[in-house]
């Protein structure tokens, strides 16, 4: 296929003659490039900061946890920190997804649609909350509910590892911040897959109807194969929300340098960007504040993978059920 | 046995047969003054049609006047649109399916249906798309290999599939998903098939090949097929049942009876020129 027949024409300059076109051709392909280009440049920005961080703290840097900056030499180590993004954003999707799923499934196939349209308006305004309002909500409020709440799972199902509870202390709980986590996932999740939901073919919901299915058969077998690809990505999508998010985490979560590994009801946990802002106010010098660069980075590169995950799970979803 | 003998038996025999072939035909399905609305609107008044056991009949008539709708009735589809009412009677077994201890589930699988757009799942494969209805349902039938081997042949579409189950039912080309269609319908054993336009979205050859299949399944099974190919009910169907809806007037049958009589003698003024192609 090397050299095209001469007789060829030049279809795709043809095309794009139109000066206009051409015009607005070379400003969308410089906007996108733009975003790349600042994609980039916060990857390289935050990547050099973690040469100096290794170089005085090595690998444990990753692999330990504490953050003890006076003493000489300084140690710093972000594991227990990285780990403990991972466990609150984890509690959120637990907690989040089937609300969310529950939610978009009720007004997509259940609710009338002027009821369905107004709770959808409100589910976006509740996407619009400033994370710090969320924050200081359930700072004040929320608070005191969830000590009730994590009483009960520890007295009822203590004898599960995760809600185990030895200090009596219920405050700053990764449970918690997972739970507000939960409340800022529910309305990017739920307008995804409402969206993805809604888009059932009729076809196929007077398909399963006229071979006398229910509603749950309809939606197993029938609505979630169909929209799956599109509801992964919106739980993605929520999942890299919670690893990011810091103000709200910041307010409700005790952050410890020791790793809480699945204590989820017992007091003290980490997350990296609460971390960051946790120390930027007070930050003892250039030392430190690369050290909290370096973080940022590895918090960075958490929610890309997220995100190159979400994409690969939605492009391998078109399989076949057998 | 003398010569005589046996040919008396001969024409006895033949005899015989004639009067099967032309004895009425338990009913195996019957609306009974079906009335219709949707919200406040009346769009079907009064429709009684009997549907003899193992016949095909045609509902005809023009665009609006409410056939999609009457055979939603049929099995119980209609109730599922939101604000839909009905009035009068369908029975199904000597009971009628509206009543209340009757289960919409049981009626729907003896009572299947075929859409007009082909809508087989495209995230399954063809023998689960074929298996698809005893799966949804809930539906327990041993011998799933030959349950798909007996549909789709059934469905005219065996030995273009038989090489390829496993793929994508999405694959397959429009009249050859309608036939996939129709084997899913027929897994779960319906006794009755209600067609929709089954065949306006396919290509002619597509189309004789559906209404060869409809004829081979009219012995075993009994179908409604709504049409708006008058040569298709000519061909297809032994009765007909002809709608009609005015203009702010609900749809109603003008008239209904063997189909020959209703193309070759109608006695109403209104399907002598529908039938004829002179409205609708
Ligand atoms: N879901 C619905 N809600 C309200 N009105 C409806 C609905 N479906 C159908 N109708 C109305 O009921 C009447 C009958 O419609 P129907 O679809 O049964 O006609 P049809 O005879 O099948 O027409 P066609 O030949 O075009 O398919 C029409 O006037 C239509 O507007
Ligand atoms: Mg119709």
């Amino acid at each position: 296929m090397a050299n095209p027949d001469l007789g060829q024409r030049d279809l795709q300059a043809a095309a794009t003659s139109h000066r206009g076109d051409r015009i607005f051709n070379r400003v969308v392909t410089g906007a996108a490039f733009t975003a790349l280009l600042v994609l980039a440049g916060i990857a390289v920005f935050l990547g050099i900061q973690v040469i100096p961080a290794f170089q005085s703290q090595g690998l444990s840097f990753l692999t330990s946890t504490g953050w003890d900056i006076n003493t000489d030499p300084p140690t710093a180590g972000i594991f227990g920190m990285l780990y403990g993004s991972l466990l609150i954003a984890g509690i959120g999707l637990v907690i989040g997804t089937p609300v969310a799923l529950l939610l978009s499934i009720f007004l997509v196939f259940i609710a009338p649609p002027r009821v369905s349209r107004i709770l959808t308006n409100f589910i976006d305004l509740m996407a619009a909350i400033p994370s710090v309002i969320l924050g200081l909500w359930a700072f004040y409020i929320l608070n005191s509910q969830a000590q009730v709440w994590q009483e009960l799972l520890n007295q009822y199902l203590g004898w599960i590892p995760i809600f185990q509870n030895d200090s009596g202390n219920f405050q700053g709980t990764p449970f918690i911040a997972g739970f507000v986590l939960a409340i800022m996932m529910i309305p990017i999740v739920t307008s995804v897959t409402r969206e993805v939901l809604g888009r059932t073919p009729p076809e196929l919901i007077n398909a399963s109807e006229a071979l006398g299915c229910s509603m749950w058969t309809m939606l197993r077998y029938v609505a979630l194969p169909y929209g799956r690809g599109g509801i992964v990505g919106g739980i993605m999508l929520g999942l890299g929300r919670a690893l990011g998010e810091t103000v709200a985490v910041f307010f409700v979560l005790k952050i410890v340098f020791d790793t809480n590994w699945y204590h989820v009801i017992e007091s003290g946990g980490g997350s990296v960007a609460t971390l960051i802002v946790s120390r930027f106010g007070e930050v003892s010098g250039a030392f430190e504040l690369n050290l909290l660069l370096a973080a940022g980075f590895f918090l960075f590169l958490g929610t890309l993978i997220v995100n190159v995950i979400a994409n690969l799970i939605v492009t391998r979803t078109g399989r076949l059920q057998k | 046995m003398s010569t005589s003998e046996f040919e008396e038996i001969i024409v006895l025999e033949e005899q015989l047969i004639e009067a099967e072939a032309t004895a009425p035909r338990p009913v195996e399905l019957a609306a009974q003054d079906v009335s219709v609305w949707f919200g406040k609107r009346k769009v079907l008044e009064g429709v009684s049609i009997d549907f003899p056991k193992n016949t095909v009949t045609a509902l005809i008539g023009p665009s609006g006047c409410g056939k999609s709708t009457f055979i939603r009735t049929l099995n119980r589809l209609h109730e599922l649109i939101p604000g839909a009412a009905l009035a009068g009677q369908v029975v199904y077994e000597g009971q009628d399916i509206y009543s209340k201890d009757v289960d919409p589930v049981h009626i729907r699988l003896k009572i299947g249906m075929v859409f007009q757009k082909p809508n087989p799942f495209p995230s399954m494969t063809i023998r689960g798309n074929v298996l698809s209805g005893l799966k949804l349902s809930g539906m327990k039938r041993s011998g799933h290999d030959e349950i798909v081997e007996e549909t789709l042949t059934k469905a005219g579409l065996w030995k273009e599939v038989k090489d390829r189950l496993n793929h994508a039912a999405g694959d397959l080309s429009g009249g050859q998903q309608q036939r996939l269609v129709i084997a899913r319908a027929l897994a779960v054993n319906p006794h009755v098939l209600l067609m929709d336009e089954p065949c306006s979205a396919l290509d002619p050859a597509s189309t004789l090949k559906i209404e060869e299949t409809i004829r081979d399944l009219s012995s075993s099974v009994t179908i409604v097929i709504v049409t708006h190919n008058m040569q298709q009910a000519v061909r297809v169907a032994d009765n007909t049942a002809f709608f009609l809806a005015s203009e702010n007037e609900p749809g109603h049958v003008v008239e209904q009876g063997v189909t020959t009589d209703i193309f070759g003698n109608p006695q109403d003024q209104r399907t002598l020129d529908y039938v004829n192609g002179r409205f609708g």
